[in-house]
């Protein structure tokens, strides 16, 4: 598998670690228990798309929001998390 | 005795006469030619019994010419180099070479396992699994050592393999698997094109079938028109050719696994040159050029010494000059089985009949027959008399019932071809059934995947290279490429027409899978027993499943399942196909991580100085650590780390500490990320001061620890434990890029920046004073307890100095940029001298934390809270922080959690064993009553006895309570006293003066 990192270009597999689903948030401070537990712990079991982190560790250390299509592997979309610098560049 | 190629031609073959070349096979030396594989040099020198069969140790000949061999497995080379399971058809001929049958004992002539072949109505399918069912026991030590002698195929080396192996990547346009017609009109079509190309070819020659038969191309003889197209393609930049290499697989995102046995063809690879190279292809564009396998058809007898594939036959003739039988027969449902006549005579060969089980056969071949004095039978092959050395007769039962007997040498079989639809249905890719080949054809392909030619059922030469070209164009294209592709290389196409044929019933075993020894009757027994989707009859028969994957066995079994289920074919289905498409060391998927190589190696700056002082190192994660220092007259280990802890005590040691993760966190908001990632507050935290801090883990356990320290207002210097240094870091850039993108902060990792000591002991400050420059304060009041901050070296030289001890001593923590770090230990021993200076390792550091009742790994071991470690006050509860509310999960807080407590023998002289488990003192030991476990222990000096840590239920509420340690694992039980975690200098007096 390819994944074509936005500040490192196509690099394979092995320079990223998974996380897991990008979709759930973490809650906010007071959100309460209830909340906090389906932040950890409850996860979709997606066939289909899924936005997803991957970690550049290999690279540019970018975390990363990858679509890809769980049935097929292929990768549509990889964009970089809110934090990993791409407004500042480009600011 | 010396072979003397006996059945080898006088003339023709891709063989090099001038070239002789000495063998040895089962102890026997023989001769062949450069250019001959194994299976061919036996074929020339009249070998016709190669092996024994798995199951049945039948005697086995060769039958096929390729890579799909399902027999002729060999023990090549010998020693470390023993390679089993190698198939002579695709071994090169080298001098010298060393091969042995496999599965015989004590000879292949004589063996007397093939007695199984009287049992043989017991083995059959699932037999394994109904016969050895009872009693259980009996399984491990009787059933399977026993069954694992008498079946199987060859034996490991047994010892490590003294060559070396390699990985590799390449990236191109278009990679193309198979140099045949296809495969090398698609390598000009994409060449020309501009494309940057990879043609993959297994075999040590391009030309695939062009090689064994022949043909026009472009009005060249084939193997001129190979030598033009090799010429061409030589010539073109960006064209790579890779012969020997085998494409095996692929992967996601246009990944292609290859095999290149770069030195196989050697007795030894080259110096300092690898045997094998696993590659890993990039490529835009994939053309499958595989070709096609010829099938077998199933009859009893069908594996004797002597029958064989029709192509292979032709392959042996036209290609190695090597005559396989000197009466031969033919047994054909097809056209194509007819070209092995048209071969045999050619080369001389009497030709004994022609069974065809069409209804029709042209008059073309008719009049062949006649001129050549032979008949042509309608009917089928039923039974085959012969055995260890080689067949004799063959019986037919004719169409209308009648019976014939032909007496011939050898038989070459065709039930047709099957295109090689691995690569193609990779993925999960189902191939599609055509009727009109009788066959499984590739339906679609992986993305970027097609297939062209014989592996696309184009079976007529024109249609190859037309197909090839064509996919080689398309190829380029897509991968944008425009240039020109010039003429296409043109042949006539040969008619094809076929009758199906799978089985044909009679007395005797009748093999489908010869390499597994799967018979037509086991399918059928498999059917009959319920075991009827394809998945589960290849699992309960192992057809299919030997290391030649079932490239000769597949599809006729599923025609016999489909038949005797009353279903088609293309209902009956195939197995999902699996990389790799042929066997693959486990050495090249190592390549070079091996031994001392299996993963990198970090070393300490201290690392070279450590070595020259004898230090007994420790692997912990990648890095080397120096475990303790032995000296001279010290018996063991005990002795010399008891010395180190007494000499950091009494006076002044120091320990390289360099392998703490350390990271610079950087920026405004810095403060406020640390208050979210730790438990406890750093944005309170004043500048030049240190602090321990912990982490959580979003779900409320332990994650890491370590010191942070405030350098400037907006610069922390965060540390964390070796083990998690790198994990730590993702971590923390996850909380910085995904949690928390609002807030103004970098992290840098600066692990490898800095070379850390530890200097610890009551004459720390008199060591520091002739290191560091004279104006820098170090007093209490100057430097006090915790606190942080760059300082001068005599010298002039920057460094950081931290005010912390693990050790419960009077400590500083000194950083230099990595590089000086040895130059730093060097000075400090020579500076330390009047102090008695002390080099300690790791079992020291160890010593001196549990003494002092510090946590580490064995507590922080993903199941622990911060209250189950004592730190519990910690928490902040002023601020969010990860991990915050999931640690007030009631399970969490309950009060009957097991907690760090002391844990000493009250028996002085007794030795403590982590892992022992607390059980009350009365109580029976067992799981019920198990109140926890040792964590971690040492040998005190301080209080000169075996002291520990432990997690127990309430442990805190039990101090002083006497309990027993039961230690099922080492057959001990004694009691112990739960005491106070901090064994040494409980107020910390020490640590501050």
């Amino acid at each position: 598998m390819r994944i074509t990192c936005p500040f490192c270009g196509e690099r394979e597999l092995g320079e990223f670690t998974y996380l897991g689903d990008a979709k759930p948030q973490r809650p906010a401070a007071d959100a309460g228990e209830d909340a906090v537990y389906d932040y950890v712990y409850l996860r979709d079991n997606i066939a289909g798309l899924m936005s997803e982190h991957w970690y550049h560790g290999g690279g540019c250390r970018a975390w990363l929001k990858v679509t890809r299509n769980t049935l097929t592997h292929e990768i549509s979309a990889v964009e970089p998390a809110a934090g990993a610098g791409a407004a500042k560049v480009g600011a | 005795m010396r072979g003397n190629q006996a059945n080898r031609l006088t003339n023709g073959g891709l063989i090099d006469r001038s070239a002789p070349l000495n063998f040895r096979f089962d102890g026997k030396t023989f001769s062949g030619f450069k250019g001959d594989t194994l299976a061919s040099a036996l074929v020339a020198n009249g070998v016709k019994l190669v092996g024994r069969s798995f199951k049945y140790h039948r005697p086995r000949g060769i039958l096929t010419a390729g890579s799909e061999e399902p027999n002729a497995l060999v023990e090549l080379r010998s020693g470390a180099r023993r390679e089993p399971n190698t198939k002579a058809t695709t071994a090169e001929l080298y001098e010298g070479l060393e091969a042995a049958s496999q599965n015989r004992w004590p000879s292949l002539n004589f063996d007397v396992m093939a007695v199984n072949q009287l049992f043989a109505p017991i083995f059959v399918a699932g037999f394994y699994y109904k016969t050895f069912m009872w009693p259980a026991k009996f399984w491990e030590s009787i059933y399977e050592p026993a069954i694992r002698r008498a079946a199987g195929l060859g034996r490991a080396a047994q010892v490590p393999d003294p060559d070396h192996y390699d990985k590799a990547w390449a990236h191109c346009d278009v990679v193309i698997a198979g140099s045949g017609p296809a495969g090398l009109a698609a390598a000009l079509a994409a060449g020309r094109s501009g494309a940057r190309v990879i043609l993959c070819e297994e075999d040590f020659v391009l030309g695939g079938r062009l090689l064994a038969d022949g043909g026009t191309i472009d009005g060249l003889p084939a193997t001129e028109w190979v030598a033009r197209a090799l010429a061409e393609l030589t010539a073109m930049p960006d064209v790579r050719i890779m012969t020997r290499t085998t494409l095996f697989g692929v992967y996601d995102g246009g990944t292609y696994g290859a095999i290149e046995r770069v030195n196989d063809h050697l007795p030894v690879p080259p110096e300092h040159q690898v045997r094998q190279r696993l590659w890993r292809i990039v490529a835009k564009r994939c053309v499958v050029a595989a070709g096609a396998i010829e099938r077998p058809i199933v009859f009893a007898g069908n594996d004797t010494p002597g029958v064989m594939m029709a192509s292979a036959m032709r392959s042996y003739i036209n290609r190695y000059a090597a005559t396989p039988a000197r009466r031969v027969a033919l047994f054909t449902n097809n056209e194509d089985g007819w070209r092995t006549v048209e071969t045999a005579l050619g080369a001389g060969l009497q030709i004994a009949a022609v069974i065809d089980a069409r209804a029709e056969v042209s008059p073309a071949h008719r009049s062949l027959a006649s001129k050549n004095g032979f008949t042509v039978l309608n009917g089928s092959v039923n039974g085959v008399d012969g055995g260890k050395n080689g067949m004799r007769k063959i019986s037919v039962s004719l169409t209308g019932g009648a019976r014939a007997e032909v007496e011939a040498d050898g038989l070459a079989v065709s039930g047709g071809w099957n295109p090689a639809v691995g690569l193609t249905s990779y993925h999960r890719g189902r191939p599609k059934w055509r009727d009109d080949i009788a066959a499984f054809v590739p339906d679609g392909a992986p993305p970027g995947v097609a297939a062209a030619g014989a592996a696309n059922a184009a079976f007529g030469l024109g249609a190859c290279l037309r197909e090839g070209f064509e996919a080689g164009a398309a190829a380029a294209r897509d991968a944008g490429r425009s240039g020109s592709t010039g003429l296409m290389p043109v042949a006539d196409d040969e008619a094809f027409s076929l009758t199906p044929l799978w089985h044909v019933t009679g007395e005797g075993k009748a093999f489908v899978d010869q390499q597994h020894d799967v018979t037509a009757s086991d399918v059928e027994l498999a059917q009959r027993e319920g075991f009827q989707s394809v998945e589960h009859l290849k699992r309960y028969t192992t057809l299919g499943m030997a290391t030649d994957q079932g490239k000769t066995s597949n599809v006729a079994g599923l025609a016999i399942m489909a038949a005797v289920s009353g279903k088609s074919i293309p209902e009956t289905g195939t197995t999902i196909y699996r990389p790799p498409y042929v066997p693959v060391a486990i050495g090249a998927f190592a390549g070079r991580h091996r031994d001392e190589n299996f993963h990198a190696t970090r070393l300490t700056p201290s690392h070279h100085w450590a070595a020259e002082q004898g230090a007994v190192f420790v692997d912990t994660g990648l890095w080397k650590r120096a475990q303790w220092y032995p000296r001279a007259g010290e018996k063991d280990w005990l002795e010399s780390v008891t010395r180190e802890v007494k000499a950091v005590r009494g006076g002044v040691g120091f320990c390289d500490v360099s392998t703490l993760g350390k990271i610079d966190v950087h920026g405004p908001d810095a403060g406020a990320f640390l208050d979210r990632v730790y438990i406890n507050a750093f944005s309170s935290l004043a500048v030049g001061k240190a602090r321990y801090g912990l982490m959580l883990r979003e779900d409320g356990i332990v994650y890491d620890d370590g010191t942070t320290s405030r350098l400037a207002e907006d610069h922390y210097f965060l540390t964390t434990t070796t083990a998690k240094a790198g994990l730590v870091m993702q971590h923390l850039e996850f909380c910085r890029q995904v949690l928390f993108p609002d807030l103004d902060v970098q992290l840098t990792s600066v692990s490898d920046q800095w070379a850390q000591f530890s200097i610890a002991g009551p004459k720390t400050r008199d060591l520091l004073r002739e290191i560091v420059d004279p104006a820098e304060d170090l007093s209490n009041e100057g430097f006090p307890f915790m606190g942080a901050r760059e300082v001068k070296l005599r010298g002039g030289m920057k460094a950081r100095l931290f005010r912390i001890s693990f050790s419960g001593e009077m400590a500083f923590e000194i950083s230099v940029p990595a590089r000086y770090g040895e130059a730093l230990v060097r000075n400090l021993m020579i500076a330390g001298k009047p102090f008695g200076v002390t080099p300690y390792g790791t079992e020291a550091l160890g010593v001196m934390r549990i003494e002092k009742g510090h946590v580490a790994g064995p507590e922080l071991n993903g199941t622990t809270t911060a209250a189950d470690l004592g730190l519990g006050k910690m928490m902040s509860t002023k601020k969010d922080f990860i991990g915050r509310v999931m640690a007030g999960r009631e399970a969490l807080v309950a009060p009957n959690r097991q907690v760090v407590v002391g844990i000493k023998p009250t028996d002085k002289a007794r030795r403590l064993r982590s892992g022992a488990h607390i059980i009350p003192k009365g109580e029976t030991p067992g799981p019920d009553n198990d109140r926890g476990y040792v964590t971690s222990v040492c040998f005190s000096p301080v209080l000169d006895q075996w002291i520990g840590l432990g997690l127990v239920e309430r442990g805190r509420e039990r101090i002083g309570e006497i309990v027993r340690a039961h230690d099922p694992l080492r057959g001990e039980d004694y009691d112990v006293e739960l005491c106070n975690s901090v064994f040494y200098d409980p107020d910390g007096g020490r640590q501050r003066g």
